[in-house]
Formats: structure tokens, sequence, C-alpha cells
């Protein structure tokens, strides 16, 4: 194997080998191990006291925010790469359009700063 | 077949077969982890079509942030999660709509090229420096629009998760 395919077939290999250790290990898991499920075994356990109630879970809009701020500048960052590997050679033009670019979104990450998004608890 | 076209059906009916179960699963959460299965393959698919940088995109910013963002959001609004029984779920508008892109998509591509053939030999490796050539030549006027498509929704996130802009805060 050569070529552009080739290059990527050692990751392929690297994939497959990684899929068959997992179903081995959980094979042979499942062929050594006991199996008496019950139904104390199931419940959730909760420092050996039965749990009371039901289940429950909060989720704050500031996990949204920051994973949606996440996205933003990862979106930003994936132009950097191929930027990077030519504005050596189309000149000053190309600089400045990144330029622009990462200059209207750190207004972006400067209004997020005003909002006091940035800050988990609020001053 | 050439091992492109075998890679490509694979990775192709893995994708589609994860996208079907991101809309019959009843478990949102499993929806969202069927959509990295069927994000990550298409990602494989433009890695054997020698898209290099756009697949490494794809489970960058598609596996890697907008489906965080989509469990957030599910977390956000239907935490704590289980079985959902109450998704609604408008099958035969559904099988037009999405049938009917996917066909008609594929029309128009098969009418594009016909039986044209590129070999995988012939074709220039769509790698980083590809695409920033094409990005910052051609194309440079959407790039800085999408700059600001970016800014406007974060400023559109952060104007409806912050209840407190635009008034004065009262709580806390």
């Amino acid at each position: 194997m050569d070529g552009y395919l080739g290059s990527y077939a050692t990751l392929g290999i690297l994939l497959l080998v990684a899929g068959a250790f997992f179903a081995v290990a959980y094979t042979a898991n499942r062929l050594l191990r006991t199996n008496a499920p019950s139904a104390a075994k199931s419940t959730t356990y909760e420092c050996g006291l039965d749990p009371a109630g039901g289940d429950w879970a909060q989720a704050q809009i500031r996990y949204y925010v920051y994973a949606f701020l996440y996205a933003l500048f990862a979106v930003e960052s994936v132009f950097l790469f191929p930027w990077a590997t030519v504005f050596d050679a189309l000149g000053m033009i190309t600089v400045a359009e990144m330029g622009v670019f990462v200059a209207v979104l750190a207004l972006g990450l400067l209004y997020a700063w005003r909002k006091g998004v940035l800050s988990w608890t609020t001053a | 077949m050439t091992v492109t076209d075998v890679l490509v059906c694979a990775l192709g009916a893995v994708s589609l077969g994860a996208a079907i179960r991101v809309v019959t699963t009843n478990q949102i959460v499993r929806a969202g982890l069927w959509l990295v299965v069927a994000l990550g393959a298409l990602a494989g698919v433009y890695l054997v079509l020698t898209a290099e940088l756009l697949a490494w995109v794809q489970v960058l910013i598609y596996v890697g942030a907008v489906v965080v963002l989509m469990l957030f959001a599910v977390m956000l609004t239907r935490a704590p999660i289980g079985r959902s029984d109450d998704l609604d779920r408008p099958r035969l508008p559904a099988i037009l709509v999405g049938g009917g892109a996917g066909l008609g998509l594929a029309a128009v591509l098969a009418d594009a090229y016909r039986w044209s053939y590129i070999g995988l030999s012939g074709v220039e490796p769509g790698n980083a420096e590809a695409l920033g050539r094409e990005v910052f030549t051609g194309w440079a006027l959407p790039f800085e629009v999408l700059s600001v498509l970016l800014l406007a929704a974060l400023v559109g996130a952060i104007a409806i998760s912050r209840p407190e802009v635009g008034e004065r805060r009262e709580e806390s």
C-alpha cells in the first residue's frame, strides 16, 4: 500500500486493532466473569443508604454558552490552519483578511466579556 | 471495485444506518451519540475522497463541538434524561422532505458528472494548503461574511441565555 490511501492505512489498521482489542477484552470478560444479577445490585449506590425520591439533574445555561463559545472559536481556529500554510506565499492581503476575521470574532469575545458571560460566579 | 469504492460504500452504509437510528431512537442522548457515528463515518468518506482537511474539520467541529452543544441543549431542556415517549415524529412529511432532498441532490450530482471517471491519483489532495489557497484568493468575501455570521450567532446566544441583558439585574 502506498500513495494517498496507503498513508492512511496505518490509521485504519490502528482503528481496526483498537476495535478488535475492545471486542476481545469485553468478550473475554463476559466469558470469564460470574453472573448473578439481583435487584439490589441494580439500585443506585448512595453511600449504603437506600436511595429516596426520583432522579434529579440540574444544568445551567452557562454550560451551553461555554460550549457555544468553544464551537465558535473552534470554527475560527480551523481557518487558521489553511491560512498558516498559505499566508507566506500570498502576501500581506491574506494577513489582512485573517486580521479582519479574527477582529470581528474578537468583538464577540469582547461582548461576552462585557456581559459577564466569562465569569462563572456573578460578582 | 477499487479500494476507494469499497471504503466509500462501507462508510456510507455506516453513516446512513446511524442517521436512521438518530431519527428513530426514543432516547435523545442516544440520538446524539448516533449522530457522532453518522458524522464520523461521513468524515471517513471525506478522508477516502482525499479531502483531508475537511475530514479532520468535520471531526473537530461537528463531532467535537456541535454534538457537544446539542447534548448540552438536551441536558438543559430535558434533564433528567431517559426514554422520551412524547417525541412527535411526523413520519410522512419527514420521509417526503428527507427522501426528496436526498434524491434531488443525487439526481443533480449524477447529472453533473454523468459517467465521467476521476481517478484518485489524478486529483490534488484537499489538504490545508490547497484549501487555504482557494479560501484566501477566490472566496475571501464569503470568508469575511462568515465572521459576521458567527458574531451574530454568538451575540444572539448570549442575549437569549442571559435574561438580565437589557434589563436591570433583579435577582442575586
